[in-house]
């Protein structure tokens, strides 16, 4: 058992340490929202926020975070109207959506840090996530529109 | 796309190619034989059908407005998608033009997924951009039934003639009266279903949401906000989870096991082999050793943990560079004669001169960003399966077989899909899911890792195209010879013959369209050693990578410009005649009516000048740039890609790129514009990534480190797309795949035009 606190509670989680943060996440906590895309931390689908800063929460465990604020795609806005979101939705960017919520975990957490970043910056903040889809010229678009309203 | 074919039981390599042209004029020329009754009597404002291959599809089109569309009390409009949502958007589209046929407010509609149900539903194979293309007219002629029964019910209630009531945004209104949908909910679905000619359709300026491209996908705030539910997100209460060791050779079996360290594993319950499939295996399992847990990490664990001697079959000495040098060296060789026009022969002992290439591609694997899943329950009352599958009901029929069961105790429910591009046609996963729960006693979750995928996928054929034109005294082309060597996807389903079928040669090789006088295309033998599928846009890659390789090649030799010679070999806008073209008799344009789906060379020309227009082609550019072109008809589409491509410190980057489709009336252009954007990016991984090869039967790469995918940093950074415009009379075509063909040769001629370096093999990587 340990203890993480996801998306604002403390849950109980029958996962051993070395159970990987993603498969704790899915399997365990029940939050099916952050995805499986490769286990070796080169897709981003399964990015979540640990302590506010994007991580692949596949190649973290659950001892690596125990104790740590921990938010997926289900607790990034309580309405799910979280700015980056917002412009997802206006510029209609996912194809089969599968990696969106890795990419919009991505995006917030780049604007967190870096409100104003250069089209440079997002390019290579998003580098990771892959989407098989295309849909690379409307993300980086919403991380823009995200970032300066236009 | 080939489901038909796993109900082939063909014996003898021998008779699979008459075999297979039979089925062909059954299931595809069959369509010609739809009958359009009462065109005189139809009314005016009723649109004329036109007949599709949709008709003689398995199950055909179902257009019953009873089946798609219900209404409740409150006003809420549900209708069924019965295609399965890859990231095309058709569960979008379709519902969409149903509504707007309907005078449905889309915010109030709801979309439920119908789950596998042909007999119900119409053909649910979702495969072949076929969705709109089949389906368009079955939707509107069901929304515009719904309406005219809205209208019949609202005029009883009223005690008036129908003919003065209107139906407009979610309410008939008759004076200064007005009864909404959910009034008239039950009146109205008890009124008799209308003729399509006694359908009072939309104009096309009446349409509120067709055509228009200003509607938010269906799934949007779900998939926003992690609610979207994929083939991993469904669990139910016992629910078992498994992941399976799989041969690593095609045809391999588990020759000795050892599951001790593997049941060590916490929260492993169990270990079981599964039987492997003798080739051709259609969409069987592969078979294996499944480790079934408590968790998907524990059964990963598991699996790493077992200890397995294979028996790796007849495959074992499958090395694809090796087996390359062989595709080339027959591409040179004489191949089967599958057209010929004129003489060609005399063509090329006459020439002045003879130019010929050839051009290769790898195997690919579609790595769809959800890798294969499913879950399955098994119990006594039969089977009900969660999976995201392309195709519901071969799935239903492939899962009832694999248990023995009669396909009606088995339920398909359908996901939404993390991506499909063919992959998710086979639903072997899903029978694996079947099996194991069979086995178990529960709920069984199979779970592909990323590493499964790429090791075990159904791949994207290999291939050699060779190009010879002979050329007379003025450098015009008088003659056309391509040979094209790869394994088939018959090999898949019936002992394999070595050479390609109607559907795979009908795809940019025997329909080469150009205006030359004598053309012959072969096809040289080239055995399957793994799992041949289909990837998104399938033999029109090779082939569009080839012919608009050789076209700039040509250009070049002959000192002329790309465009002109790209237009000059085109000719002068034509209606194909594929008998007086020497075309076989077997051309199957797609499953499509021919005199419906014509090959148009205007239309090829054209799309060709707006993407070379848009992109500005011919201006100066500054050194280490270039501009490349490439056109290409698919799935009866017709697709330009003109390319600037930019080489920065040594890197291949495309800062701008023009897709420019003709696809005849565009339904959806917003998601069309996000098809060709996706085709872009797509087709650039295809031109610089995507090599699955093989040593020793086994296939080398395991997952992205060494399987990549373009990605956010240097993708086609601003493509354009350009849909040529079309009242609805020009009938539908296809838009998921004939995007990706063009990409790469445009990319590749763009680069030689910034460096001078030509690039005859895909991938051909990131560097100049």
């Amino acid at each position: 058992m340990a203890t993480l606190n996801i998306n604002g509670s403390p849950r109980e989680v029958d996962a051993s340490p070395d159970m990987p943060l993603l498969w704790a996440i899915r399997d365990v906590a029940g939050l099916p929202g952050t995805k499986y895309g490769c286990g070796v931390g080169l897709c981003g689908a399964c990015t979540v926020h640990v302590n506010g800063k994007a991580e692949r929460s596949c190649q973290l465990t659950v001892g690596d975070v125990e104790g740590a604020k921990i938010t997926t795609i289900e607790g990034l806005d309580p309405k799910g109207d979280h700015r980056v979101q917002a412009a997802w939705r206006e510029l209609n960017v996912p194809q089969c959506g599968f990696c969106q919520a890795g990419q919009i975990m991505q995006a917030a957490s780049l604007l967190a840090e870096n409100p104003k970043p250069t089209d440079e910056e997002i390019l290579e903040a998003m580098a990771g996530n892959v989407c098989r889809c295309g849909c690379y010229q409307r993300i980086v678009a919403a991380v823009r529109l995200a970032s300066t309203g236009s | 796309m080939l489901h038909f074919l796993k109900d082939l039981e063909i014996a003898r390599p021998v008779i699979a190619a008459i075999c297979v042209e039979k089925l062909s004029r059954r299931a595809f020329l069959g369509g010609s034989a739809f009958a359009i009754g009462a065109f005189a009597a139809a009314r005016a404002d009723a649109f004329p059908r036109w007949p599709t291959g949709g008709e003689a599809m398995p199950h055909g089109l179902v257009d019953d407005p009873l089946v798609f569309v219900s209404i409740a009390p409150d006003g809420t409009v549900t209708l069924v998608a019965h295609r399965s949502e890859m990231g095309t958007g058709s569960r979008t589209s379709l519902p969409m033009v149903m509504a707007d046929e309907m005078e449905a407010d889309w915010s109030r509609v709801k979309i439920v997924q119908a789950e596998g149900d042909e007999e119900k539903y119409g053909n649910q194979d979702t495969d072949g951009s076929r969705s709109l293309r089949h389906h368009i007219q079955t939707a509107r002629r069901i929304g515009g039934a719904v309406r005219h029964m809205i209208r019949e019910a609202a005029a009883k209630e009223w005690g008036v003639p129908s003919s003065e009531v209107k139906v407009e945004m979610h309410a008939a209104h008759h004076g200064g009266k007005s009864l909404g949908f959910g009034d008239l909910a039950a009146k109205a679905m008890a009124e008799p279903v209308p003729a399509h000619d006694d359908v009072a359709y939309k104009t096309e300026a009446e349409f509120r949401y067709i055509g228009k491209g200003q509607v938010q996908i269906t799934d949007l705030r779900d998939i926003t906000t992690g609610h979207a539910v994929y083939g991993a997100d469904v669990s139910l209460p016992g629910m078992k989870y498994a992941v399976i060791a799989r041969p690593p050779v095609v045809g391999g079996k588990v020759k000795s096991l050892d599951k001790t360290a593997a049941m060590a594993i916490p929260g492993v319950e169990s270990v079981h082999e599964l039987a492997g499939s003798i080739p051709p295996a259609k969409f069987a399992p592969l078979g294996g050793v499944a480790v079934v847990a408590s968790n998907t990490w524990a059964a990963i664990q598991g699996r790493d943990a077992l200890v397995i001697e294979w028996e790796d079959g007849p495959h074992a000495g499958y090395d694809s560079a090796a087996f390359m040098a062989e595709m080339k060296a027959t591409a040179e060789q004489p191949g089967a004669v599958l057209r010929k026009q004129g003489d060609p022969e005399a063509a090329f002992a006459g020439a002045a001169k003879v130019f010929s290439q050839t051009y290769t591609q790898d195997h690919m694997a579609h790595i769809p960003m959800e890798p294969p899943v499913a879950l399955a329950s098994v119990t006594a009352a039969g089977c009900e399966i969660w999976a995201p599958v392309q195709s519901p009901m071969a799935t239903r029929t492939d899962c009832a077989e694999a248990l023995g069961l009669d396909p009606s105790k088995v339920k398909v429910n359908v996901t939404l899909l993390g991506g499909g591009f063919g992959r998710k046609s086979k639903a072997d996963f899903a029978a694996e899911a079947a099996l194991l729960s069979k086995a178990v006693g529960a709920p069984v979750r199979v779970q592909w890792t990323r590493e499964d995928d790429v090791r075990h996928s159904f791949y994207h054929t290999t291939s050699a195209e060779r190009i010879s034109v002979a050329l007379d005294a003025s450098n015009k082309v008088v003659g056309w010879r391509h040979n094209s060597v790869a394994p088939s996807i018959l090999s898949t389903f019936a002992p394999d013959s070595g050479h390609q079928f109607f559907i795979e040669t009908g795809m940019g090789h025997v329909d080469m369209p150009f205006d030359i006088p004598n053309v012959l295309a072969e096809n040289g033998a080239a055995m399957a050693h793994t799992r041949i599928g289909w990837f998104r846009a399938v033999s029109n890659i090779p082939r569009a990578w080839a012919i608009g390789s050789f076209v700039s090649e040509l250009a070049a030799e002959l000192g002329k410009d790309e465009r002109a010679m790209w237009l000059e070999l085109i000719g002068a806008g034509r209606t194909v005649d594929p008998k007086a073209e020497g075309y076989p008799d077997d051309f199957w344009d797609y499953g499509e009516p021919y005199a419906e789906f014509p090959i148009e060379t205007g239309r090829l020309a054209h799309v060709l000048n707006v993407a070379a227009d848009g992109i500005g082609y011919g201006k100066t550019l500054p050194a280490g740039e270039g501009i490349g072109l490439a056109v290409h008809r698919s799935f009866v589409s017709y697709v330009a890609c003109a390319a600037r491509v930019k080489v920065v410190d040594g890197r291949i980057t495309v800062p701008e790129m023009h897709m420019a489709i003709d696809c005849g009336f565009a339904a959806n252009p917003e998601r069309i514009e996000s098809q060709m954007q996706g085709a872009a990016v797509m087709g650039m991984t295809v031109a610089m990534h995507s090599s699955i090869t093989f040593e020793k039967g086994r296939v080398v790469q395991s997952n992205f480190t060494d399987y990549d995918v373009v990605r956010a940093d240097n993708f086609p950074m601003n493509v354009v797309t350009h849909i040529v415009p079309h009242p609805f009379s020009v009938h539908s075509t296809g838009v998921g795949e004939p995007g990706v063909p063009p990409v790469s040769p445009a990319i590749a001629n763009a680069l030689f035009h910034a460096t001078g370096q030509r690039r005859r093999s895909l991938p051909f990587g990131m560097d100049a």
